[in-house]
């Protein structure tokens, strides 16, 4: 009992990143915001649109998205991290360009043709997500 | 030509009507004439801090209203006479002055003074805004803390608007132990995201306290505190003279801390 709590307490310790890095990292998102003067709505705009350009092109993992503004020494950086799945092929990608002609014409949203592409490539998901099993039974 | 500086922070309780207290006693100790201006109308502090308020006859309203002269409103400070007050209505509201009414003021400041600090109320409203409007520098007073660096972030942002390009950060109370246990951002640290020129640091220091109870500014103590000299160093640098930064690294060699890096040394392993 005395050695599992003492394990976590210093388990915790070691994991955790220090509460200065943590304030850092927060302040600087959080100032990057504040200096662009966007709302979060028009970030949140940008991102879809952008990934909606890059997905016709290449298949992104959406589980590692990282999207953020950041900021250094007053200037203001966006910050896209899109980790690649996959590339599409020239097949695929005039396909999906008729999509997407079909659905701005239909007038609909971008989500159901990320369904689509998501369907079509389940094997790749399923395999990541037993990496994802086998990686947290080892911890166990 | 007089300097006329601003102490603002955006965030309150952050310090900055105890730097415009020190800043302004220290500035005068140094033989400059000095008047602080107290922009917090309806909350002022300053006189407080400057164990000036049962001298207060009249304020800047007064004078504005041509009910006084501003000789007669202003507090002269017995222990140091180059220091004056320029007091804040009590009783009325943060819009009791306007921007330009409050240039009018300085401007006749001006003429009987080398230094004019203007301590400014919390908050980016129009009494912050007044605070400013006569304003060629400014000082940004902020704490380690998130919040009070958003707001000052903000600020800075506000004060270049304003076209106030002189502006110089103070980094108050710093607590050198915990940023050395990475449990506060260090002085770099919010130097680094407010990317302004650092003018001064003053540690966490009880004294504070102590010296706002008696209505004595620290930099008056015979035995000067850490922050007493830390805002001391501040208004030698304000007038052009280079002081280093104090050394505020804390001797980290006692039986607890020692015993903390121990375990913490053993986590890794683990």
């Amino acid at each position: 009992m005395l050695t599992e709590f003492l394990d976590r307490l210093f388990q915790r310790h070691s994991t955790q990143t220090s509460s200065r890095e943590t304030v850092k990292q927060r302040l600087q998102i959080l100032l990057a915001h504040d200096r662009t003067d966007l709302s979060p709505a028009m970030v949140e705009q940008m991102r879809n649109e952008i990934l909606q350009v890059v997905s016709r092109y290449v298949e992104i993992d959406s589980e590692g998205i990282e999207f953020l503004l950041e900021n250094s020494d007053r200037a203001t950086a966006l910050i896209a991290n899109l980790p690649i799945r996959r590339i599409r092929t020239e097949e695929q990608i005039a396909e999906e360009q008729a999509a997407t002609l079909q659905v701005a014409e239909e007038d609909a949203a971008e989500n159901p043709k990320l369904d689509l592409s998501l369907g079509e490539f389940s094997p790749a998901e399923l395999n990541s997500n037993e990496e994802g099993m086998s990686t947290s039974s080892g911890t166990t | 030509m007089s300097r006329i500086i601003v102490v603002t922070s955006g965030k309150g309780g952050v310090g900055k009507t105890t730097t415009t207290a020190n800043l302004g006693m220290a500035l005068a100790r140094r033989g400059k004439r000095v008047a602080v201006v107290d922009a917090d109308f309806g909350l002022r502090n300053l006189d407080l801090l400057l164990g000036l308020e049962n001298r207060i006859v009249y304020t800047a309203v007064e004078v504005l209203a041509g009910e006084c002269r501003l000789d007669q409103a202003l507090v002269r400070d017995k222990r140091q006479p180059n220091l004056a007050l320029l007091p804040a209505a009590q009783n009325r509201t943060k819009d009791a002055v306007t921007p330009l009414q409050m240039k009018k003021l300085v401007a006749a400041l001006e003429k009987a003074f080398d230094f004019i600090l203007i301590d400014s109320p919390a908050g980016i409203e129009m009494g912050f805004q007044t605070a400013i409007a006569p304003a060629k520098e400014a000082l940004i007073v902020t704490t380690p803390e998130i919040a009070a660096v958003r707001d000052a972030d903000r600020v800075i942002g506000l004060l270049e608007a304003n076209d106030i390009k002189k502006k110089y950060l103070i980094v108050n109370r710093l607590k050198p132990a915990m940023v050395q246990d990475d449990l506060m951002m260090s002085v770099k640290d919010v130097q680094e995201i407010l990317a302004i020129p650092l003018i001064g640091v003053v540690p966490d220091d009880e004294k504070v306290i102590v010296s706002t109870n008696k209505g004595e500014p620290m930099v008056l103590a015979e035995k000067p505190s850490l922050a007493g000299m830390a805002l001391d160093n501040i208004a030698r640098r304000l007038e052009g003279e280079k002081v280093p930064f104090l050394d505020l690294t804390v001797p980290h060699d006692d039986f607890f801390t020692r015993l903390r890096k121990l375990f913490r040394g053993s986590s890794g392993k683990s």
